[in-house]
């Protein structure tokens, strides 16, 4: 415990059982006078990133083969495809067509994220600045479409139902990023947390089938409420900005 | 008996405080157990929106548990990146 500027690594544990879910430095330079380090969030996001390629790459070399019927690969991404389609239309309508590349690229690359952890990784989502940036994204196409869509009018929102409320309003658009960022960030760090209290706490026994049940809950489960959660809420608020 | 020093103090309200935090966690426990209920309720009196009722519920019960997690977060902070830690 320094009493330097610098992190303790932690207060409730001695240095014999070190819980390890944090973010390490791999590589450190300098770029224009600021440290940039390779840390762990970056290693993962680039290992996920190639995940979803590699799926991808494999899904189009099966469909362009030409057979004379669907073969089970090409009928697993029509299912994906269409299933994510259907959840897109049945939230924003008319609406669907133009945000589908982006809400359906967003969610394969939180769920690959999230059940990343099943795979040894340390999900990319565990880090806010992943969930922040995610988020930012959102608050951008929100509030594009708010100003596209409604004019000069959209000043006149600000100052609903009563001009008192101006305040409120402009906070309440500005705690939208930081919640959903926030909720994920959260759920996917809490799942982190307690897989790795549990593989370094727990005596040898106790490591063996128990770990199944707490990846099952807090990586898939959890991960795919959160991935749906995230999804859906990205477009009920744009959705809502649209003139009705 | 030795004295308490400054940072020890501040460790240990620290590890007070990150408990203090986790009783965000009730609010998120008692909402999330309405909101099931009345899916479960909803379902009964109409199984053929069943599919309709557990999203809306799953959707509203993550709305509700950031409340919650704003807690774990205070907590996660006070335990792991404490900033009161070296300053006094």
């Amino acid at each position: 415990m320094g009493n330097g500027a610098g992190v303790p690594a932690g207060l409730l544990l001695d240095s014999g059982t070190e819980v390890d879910f944090f973010i390490h430095s791999y590589y450190e330079f300098k770029l224009f006078g600021t440290t940039v380090s390779i840390n762990t969030t970056m290693v993962c996001t680039v290992i996920v990133c190639l995940a979803v390629l590699a799926m991808i790459l494999v899904l189009r070399h099966e469909i362009m083969k030409d057979y004379d019927e669907p073969n089970t690969i090409q009928n697993i991404a029509e299912m994906l495809v269409e299933t994510l389609d259907s959840m897109v239309e049945g939230s924003m309508g008319k609406f669907a067509p133009k945000y589908r590349n982006y809400v359906e690229m967003l969610m394969i690359f939180i769920l690959f994220s999230n059940i990343s952890g099943l795979f040894g990784l340390r999900p990319p989502t565990a880090d806010f600045a992943t969930t922040f940036g995610l988020a930012l994204v959102t608050f951008v196409l929100i509030e594009y479409a708010w100003i596209r869509y409604n004019g000069i009018s959209f000043v006149k929102d600000l100052f609903q139902p009563f001009p008192i409320f101006f305040p409120v309003n402009v906070i309440s658009e500005f705690a939208t990023p930081v919640s959903m960022s926030l909720r994920l960030f959260g759920n996917v760090l809490s799942g982190t947390i307690m897989l790795g209290l549990w593989y370094t706490l727990m005596p040898w026994f106790a490591k063996i089938g128990i770990p199944t049940f707490l990846h099952a809950y807090f990586d898939l489960f959890s991960g795919a409420i959160q991935t749906y959660v995230f999804g859906m809420l990205t477009m009920t608020f744009i959705t809502d900005k649209y003139p009705s | 008996m030795t004295q308490i020093t400054n940072e020890g103090l501040v460790a240990a309200c620290s590890c007070i405080g990150a408990g203090l935090a986790l009783i965000a966690g009730i609010g998120p426990g008692v909402g999330q157990g309405i909101a099931a209920g009345h899916g479960a309720s909803a379902v009964g009196r109409n199984p053929g929106a069943r599919g309709d009722i557990t999203s809306t519920m799953l959707l509203g019960q993550a709305v509700a548990e950031t409340t919650g997690l704003y807690g774990l977060v205070v907590a996660l902070i006070l335990l792991y990146a404490n900033p009161l830690i070296g300053r006094f």
